[in-house]
């Protein structure tokens, strides 16, 4: 085997960044530069880590969902979940990493998740204002990545993107559903938006001039826009969508601006956004403690499994036919 | 806690409707073959997308590099150790 | 509906909305992805016959968050506890083996369950093969794997009996529903390397009143937690 010389490399990373720079996707098989395929590794793991953490705070009302017909819908909707982890982990798995090690980082806590899902589902209202602010952020967050330059991750995502149409649209007719109802339920629908709204405009990220990762992702065209961009459009989308819920804004600052085109609003309180991240916030031991149980608890099930699997095929290798053959 | 028994992965295909091939769906883990069909079942056709699954174990795939003709995409698959993950890095240590 | 063919409606309506929601206990605790998805198809099936079959008695809220524990007309067996995956399994093969041959006689005849009978029983199919596949797995997997299903076999065998119990306003020939579901129960078992429980199945000192209205205790644990927010905001929609 020759070494490989600094002068291929450079070829390599001209083919590459000539393929990035057409829009064509990169496939899994391509040369890439090896800090690109740590960022999609990280990224795609975190996403995937979200999707199965987040189906933690709505199954809690899956056993108490007040109509058949939202039950069906919910349990429909937290299947999505699990469903779109998978398509993930399978995605970040072609770039040479497997679906067991990630869920070990997760485990370890090496790994992170969207930090939205460390704030507790403390009503009914809550799987509103999930279903339409936050998949709502998610889905501002997720469709630039249909168009992302990696292929099966930009794959993923639309299917993803395909699926999740129904999330956000539940969850605003939930809501609405409340807002319209007795008092005591608008008051519950208002009070879940309450506490959501803040935190799904941390989604976003930090802002653009703090974000650690921000630049050379939109190089690579993992990312296509800016968080800030990204923010701005989801509370330009928000606000007319609150007034026909009848449900108000917690930001006393936030009106239209003529000038800019957009609407002005308070300030985010970042210290909260870092204590959340750091492991402080309201559920982040929860969360984590029940996937790890979960995972333990399945091992049994996982190893039987495998066992009979072994087992059958140690049969088939001792029997007459070759099971290649057998199966054709 | 990795499960010293990991199910292997499978390559799924589906064929979404008659007279269309099967088409590579994505891939999925299970035990063994049987388990690998059902779970594409579940996971790739439960908004009934497909009339007819194949998997196949992800091993048993055999892959051309992009351009066969030019070395110069020589795989990278036999490369663990472009991977990021084939170091082990402590933890704490920022920004590798 | 006449009055037999609604109390016929409550009893397999009420099976498929408990069992339903004991599979939908599973979201974000299966042991391992791909059942997350599995479990949840089949907890949506199940909801999807009970909202029809209860709409066939009344009003599906009302009749699934207004009644009293009494009132409900489901087998001990699909209320009992999930427990670990094992115990699930077992609930789910004897359930769906039983569900399969009473739909697949239902879906013959004429009656107003012939159309809700034809289009479960090939959702019914699915759920007799997932919980076969993991029968075998599980029984011929590993020693532990073996213990946890031979012992989930123990102690749901009791509940089996009930389901041969004859339903008002269901014409069945249930003794030999009953000798058809012993064979493909025992057949699957046997495969899976697990002993047929000896225990008995019927009798006073069994279970198996459900169907009159007598439940085991975590049942009304269950209602609680299922009705408690629909019963707090009385008249109101979702």
């Amino acid at each position: 085997m020759t070494a490989v010389t600094v002068d291929t490399t450079a070829r390599y990373e001209a083919v590459f960044d000539a393929t990035v720079a057409a829009d064509e996707r990169i496939e899994p098989r391509d040369w890439m530069p090896d800090a690109y395929r740590a960022t999609l590794i990280r990224q795609m793991a975190q996403h995937a880590h979200s999707e199965i953490i987040g189906m933690q705070p709505e199954a809690n009302w899956i056993t108490r969902a007040p109509s058949l017909r939202r039950k069906a819908i919910l349990m429909a909707k937290v299947q999505d979940e699990a469903g779109h982890g998978l398509y993930l982990y399978s995605a970040a798995e072609t770039l040479g990493t497997s679906r067991e090690e990630l869920l070990d980082k997760l485990h370890a806590g090496r790994q992170r998740y969207s930090s939205i899902f460390n704030y507790p589902t403390l009503t009914w209202a809550d799987v509103g204002a999930i279903g339409w602010l936050v998949d709502g952020a998610a889905i501002t967050n997720q469709v630039p990545l249909c168009r992302c330059s990696y292929g099966p991750y930009a794959r993923a995502m639309v299917r993803i993107c395909k699926e999740e149409s129904f999330h956000q649209r539940q969850g605003y007719e939930l809501l609405l559903t409340l807002s319209r109802g007795t008092p005591a339920q608008h008051e519950m629908a208002q009070d879940a938006v309450n506490r959501w709204w803040w935190p799904s405009l941390m989604m976003f990220g930090p802002p653009d001039d703090e974000s650690a990762h921000s630049a050379q992702s939109m190089a690579w065209k993992i990312k296509r826009h800016s968080n800030d961009e990204l923010r701005r459009r989801f509370v330009d989308i928000c606000v007319p969508q609150a007034k026909v819920l009848g449900l108000t804004l917690p930001d006393p600052d936030l009106r239209w601006n003529e000038e800019r085109g957009h609407h002005d609003f308070g300030p985010i309180d970042w210290t909260e956004f870092q204590e959340v991240l750091k492991g402080n916030g309201p559920c982040n031991e929860q969360r984590l403690a029940q996937r790890r149980s979960a995972h333990e608890e399945g091992a049994w099930v996982r190893d039987a499994a495998a066992a009979y699997a072994e087992k059958h095929r140690a049969e088939e290798r001792s029997g007459h036919q070759d099971p290649q053959e057998a199966t054709a | 806690m990795s499960s010293s028994t990991d199910w292997p992965l499978w390559e799924v295909f589906v064929r979404s409707r008659r007279g269309l091939s099967h088409t590579h769906a994505g891939s999925l883990h299970a035990p063994d073959a049987e388990m690998a069909l059902r779970n594409a079942r579940d996971l790739y056709t439960r908004r009934s997308e497909g009339v007819s699954i194949w998997v196949v174990p992800s091993t048993a795939v055999t892959a051309s590099s992009p351009d066969e003709k030019d070395p110069f995409f020589e795989p990278a698959a036999d490369k663990p150790y472009r991977h990021p993950t084939f170091y082990e890095i402590p933890d704490g240590v920022k920004h590798l | 509906m006449t009055t037999t063919a609604n109390a016929a409606a409550l009893a397999l309506g009420d099976d498929a909305l408990v069992l339903s929601h004991r599979l939908g206990e599973w979201a974000g605790h299966a042991p391992v992805l791909e059942e997350e998805v599995a479990l949840a198809n089949i907890a949506l099936d199940l909801l999807g016959q009970a909202r029809v079959l209860l709409s066939l008695a009344g009003d599906e809220d009302e009749l699934a968050y207004l009644r009293e524990e009494r009132s409900f007309r489901n087998l001990q067996l699909v209320e009992q506890p999930g427990g670990d995956f094992a115990r699930t399994i077992v609930r789910q093969l004897f359930f769906s083996v039983y569900q399969r041959l009473l739909y697949g006689e239902l879906a013959t005849g004429s009656g107003p369950f012939a159309a809700l009978a034809a289009k479960a029983v090939k959702e019914v199919a699915y759920h007799v093969d997932h919980a076969e596949h993991w029968t075998l797995r599980l029984g011929d997997g590993t020693e532990e794997s073996h213990r946890r299903m031979s012992r989930a076999c123990e102690e749901l065998w009791r509940f089996t009996g009930e389901m041969f119990q004859p339903v008002d306003g269901l014409d069945l020939d249930w003794r030999a529903l009953e000798r058809e579901w012993l064979e493909s129960v025992t057949g699957v078992l046997e495969r899976a390397t697990l002993t047929v429980p000896e225990g008995p199945r019927s009798g006073a000192w069994t279970a198996g009143a459900g169907r009159q209205g007598v439940h085991t205790e975590p049942f009304g644990r269950m209602l609680a937690e299922m009705q408690h927010l629909h019963r707090s905001h009385p008249g109101a929609s979702w």
